[in-house]
């Protein structure tokens, strides 16, 4: 494709500007791909180096060093303890002692079970005291704790290499005749020098421990068959390899159910997410404006009443409006009345007219939408500077041009990273979609598909479904979770590259 | 204050009027109270000359364009009540919904829902009802505690994880952020199929579900860290670098330096934390698991009115509970709505 100059680039409007860098995107995803390739097979050669360099090293730190460094490669933290880091070497001592004995009495044996995730379930026996439960294996723990021990066998690992080094430093800096690090002078860098850890050591363990572990394991669970009816007590799951991904992209043969909801679903999300996003957008920016338009009184009371609805939780907020338009509410009862309806408003089941209850919940998530746009845009249309508009005045240009050639552009530099985290954000907006209507109508044509579909379902809602109930599958539950991250990072990925912001930076300031 | 030069300055206000005063030079001063204005113009913080309160037809400027400024002055003030009606019918639309709670929470004569807002008895019943009938004190105590402790937790671990990101360059520093972004895009309660299994294990679901919950709620509560290291960015390098040469340690410089200036963004995390399990529906429910003793607020009112024969029974009581529990968050919202504000946009302009 035809590279054009800077120059070029800037004369081009605003539309041209963006189909300029949708074009350049899509023409460099080749290019893209092949730099993935080639990353990848440096990456590799690149780890392959350095676990050469890193065994080089420790063969010659075992063979050029004191008898202390010998032997640390058989009791970790040794070296330390004896070259005057008696915590370091504890610590380092400590966790070798815990990972024998967990190994020892537990990680072996769940790591044997592994590649299976058990032989044998458990079942229940009569004796002459009722009924009782014979233990088996349990899949899910065998999961959890294989996973676990291969993340243990893995920080010991690097916690081994890593006191090697240290010996090997402190060699060093006792051949040149300097002393090494005490305790105290650890501890004192910890608040100096490596703050840094101190700082991120809780926040890293709560994300490894409750974000990282769990994510992994349920990449896992999307490669086994765990549902309700296999629930890895009495009936063990085991590996499918790549069979549920077949069930959920099998677009082609058209048979499988689960396929047909997801690519509906699918569907329904992105148009979702963009209509929520971008009515919401400019609706609120309007209003914005309308706001700070001059001459307009009450504008603080304007502002108040909208951030009002803001504060309120929206729990409240939903699932009233949700209740006010139900079969019973009191839209529907005010509408007989005037006689409107001649029967109850059925937004909810109404199978025939679903698109009616998907206007409707993006016309109440504007509702939801404008107060938080509004506010956001209050304060940077105050930053736009005056003399832009004044000097647009003078050359003549009318209020729409204005907006288009200063507001729009300036809202869009600033607020573009904010208009992708808002798309994602709706992407998985659960709360709306689940507390106004909880998914419903039901899709009856996809009825065969786990969790009862509803017209107005998207995947967030439909993943916690499938976990819910007697039939719920967690397998195809991972499945759709993997799917959404896909969605969503080939999204960001597509808008990054091209938003003007990432072009033009500096436009404005 | 020696040089008390006089300067005649001509202003023109946004109708075209032309104000004429004397300044003083001072360096710098922007027109303010210096310049006598036409009755009701008002300055603004900015130096801006604002129109008056109350619009008096009084002094016509420079005749040659009175014809053209008249036409203009219509067509403007037609549009201006245009827009003064659409934004008065869109406080009615923006407001009504909790207008009708609140009238429908003090209804009595019956608990259903009906095709009226004003109620034809007016009571305390439905509240009374709130709070002997059902378990709301209970729920509203979860969620008050909740509140005050993921506050707290929170907004030690957001501060920690911004601040280090922000301001301090170490090994390693680029690839954390990119893991966390990518993490950022697996949907949050993908991992709630695990961690409910963990947490009922330890009993801490159902009723045991107020210290699971605020596990869930604070442990990764790191990764949101974008809209205070946004604010942290924003504070100038050379601060640190010169308690750096002064001989500061970093922890020095991030207590005594840089925290008392980022005093917005402590605000608007910790109100960001104390309110989250006020809204919180999807992870207090999962973790309370039809408990009510583990319930919050949210989770313990929809609760109320889940089926239709409870909703014909508790629909009003419903309301009262909205109303008690709206009411403390929105006046908590209003009094720091400014620190909100300056988090959410300070974020939002630095991207």
């Amino acid at each position: 494709m035809k590279q054009i100059s800077t120059l070029d680039y800037l004369k081009m409007n605003g539309w041209n500007k963006f189909l300029y860098n949708l074009k350049c995107f899509f023409c460099a995803i080749p290019g893209h791909l092949l730099n993935l390739l080639k990353k990848i097979g440096r990456f590799f050669k690149k780890f392959g180096l350095a676990v050469w360099a890193n065994l080089k090293d420790l063969w010659l730190t075992f063979k050029n060093g004191r008898w202390q460094t010998k032997l640390s490669f058989l009791i970790m933290g040794f070296g330390s303890i004896w070259y005057g880091q008696p915590l370091r070497g504890v610590l380092f001592l400590l966790f070798e002692i815990v990972f024998v004995l967990y190994m020892g009495m537990a990680g072996a044996h769940w790591l044997s079970k592994f590649d299976n995730l058990g032989d044998s379930a458990g079942y229940k026996v009569d004796t002459e005291w009722g009924e009782t439960w014979v233990n088996g294996d349990d899949s899910f723990k065998i999961l959890m704790y294989g996973l676990l021990t291969i993340i243990f066998i893995i920080a010991l690992v690097y916690t081994w290499r890593l006191q090697i080094k240290q010996c090997r430093i402190n060699e060093e800096i006792m051949a040149s005749g300097k002393k090494v690090k005490s305790t105290k002078d650890d501890l004192k860098s910890l608040l100096d020098n490596q703050y840094h850890k101190t700082l991120l050591a809780l926040p890293l363990t709560g994300i490894a421990v409750f974000t990282v572990f769990p994510i992994i394991f349920m990449i896992l669970v999307a490669f086994t068959n765990y549902d309700a009816s296999h629930d890895g007590r009495g009936v063990l799951f085991t590996w499918q390899g790549l069979q549920n991904f077949g069930e959920i992209i099998n677009f082609s043969s058209g048979d499988s159910v689960v396929s047909m909801a997801f690519g509906e679903i699918l569907v329904w999300t992105l148009i979702w997410a963009f209509f929520a996003t971008f009515t919401n957008y400019f609706l609120g920016m309007f209003v914005a404006m309308m706001i700070n338009k001059k001459g307009i009184q009450f504008k603080k009371g304007f502002r108040t009443i909208l951030v009002m609805t803001i504060a309120i939780p929206q729990f409240i907020s939903l699932l009233y409006i949700s209740n006010m338009f139900s079969e019973t509410g009191f839209v529907s009862k005010v509408l007989q009345d005037l006689g409107i309806l001649s029967e109850n408003l059925h937004l909810f089941d109404d199978k025939a007219n679903p698109h009616l209850t998907r206007a409707w919940i993006i016309i109440v998530n504007i509702w939801i939408g404008i107060p938080y746009l509004m506010l956001i845009a209050t304060g940077i249309l105050m930053n736009i500077p005056a003399d832009l508009y004044e000097s647009a005045k003078i050359d003549g240009a009318s209020g729409v041009q204005q907006f288009g050639k200063i507001t729009l552009p300036y809202m869009l530099f600033v607020t573009g990273p904010y208009l992708l985290t808002s798309f994602t954000g709706n992407l998985n907006n659960f709360n709306v979609i689940y507390l106004l209507t909880g998914g419903t109508p039901t899709n009856s044509s996809l009825s065969g598909a786990s969790g009862s579909v509803g017209y107005t379902d998207i995947l967030i809602t439909w993943l916690f479904k499938i976990t819910q109930g007697t039939d719920s599958k967690y397998y195809l539950a991972s499945v759709v979770g993997i799917m959404i991250f896909i969605v969503v990072s080939v999204i960001s990925l597509i808008v990054y590259n091209v938003m003007p912001s990432n072009r033009n930076e500096g436009d404005f300031s | 204050m020696t040089d008390t030069k006089k300067y005649l300055i001509e202003i023109e206000t946004p109708d075209g009027v032309l104000v004429t005063s004397e300044q003083h030079e001072l360096a710098n001063t922007k027109y303010s109270a210096d310049i006598e204005l036409p009755e009701g113009y008002a300055v603004s913080e900015d130096g801006a000359v604002e129109q008056p309160v109350e619009r008096t037809e009084t002094e016509e400027p420079l005749a040659e364009n009175k014809r053209n400024h008249l036409g203009l002055k219509v067509s403007r003030t037609i549009t201006n009540t245009i827009i003064h009606i659409v934004l008065i019918v869109m406080s009615i639309i923006w407001l009504f919904p909790f207008v009708c709670i609140v009238f429908e929470s003090f209804r009595v004569e019956s608990t259903g829902q009906v095709n009226y807002i004003f109620p034809k008895q007016w009571g305390l019943d439905n509240y009374i009802n709130l709070f002997t009938n059902t378990n709301f004190p209970r729920w509203f105590l979860n969620t008050f505690v909740l509140g005050l402790a993921v506050a707290v937790i929170q907004t030690i671990i957001v501060l920690a994880m911004s601040y280090v990101l922000s301001r301090i360059r170490f090994n390693g520093r680029k690839g954390l952020m990119n893991i966390m972004l990518v993490l950022g895009m697996f949907p949050g309660f993908l991992t709630l199929i695990l961690l409910y299994k963990l947490l009922s294990g330890w009993g801490l679901t159902a009723s045991g579900g107020l210290f699971g919950l605020m596990l869930v709620y604070t442990a990764s509560s790191g990764m949101g860290y974008y809209v205070s290291k946004g604010y942290f960015d924003t504070i100038p390098k050379s601060l640190d670098e010169a308690a750096r040469v002064d001989g500061a340690t970093r922890a020095q410089v991030m207590f005594k330096v840089i925290l008392p200036m980022a005093k917005p963004i402590v605000i608007y995390t910790v109100l960001m934390g104390f309110m989250a399990p006020w809204g919180d529906f999807v992870l207090a429910k999962y973790i309370s698991h039809y408990d009510e003793a583990g319930m919050n607020v949210a989770v313990g009112l929809q609760n109320l009115i889940a089926t239709n024969a409870n909703k014909s029974a508790n629909y009003t009581t419903f309301c009262a509970g909205g109303v008690v529990v709206a009411i403390p968050i929105t006046i908590l919202f209003m009094c720091l709505q400014k620190y909100y504000v300056e988090g959410v946009t300070g974020g939002a302009v630095k991207g």
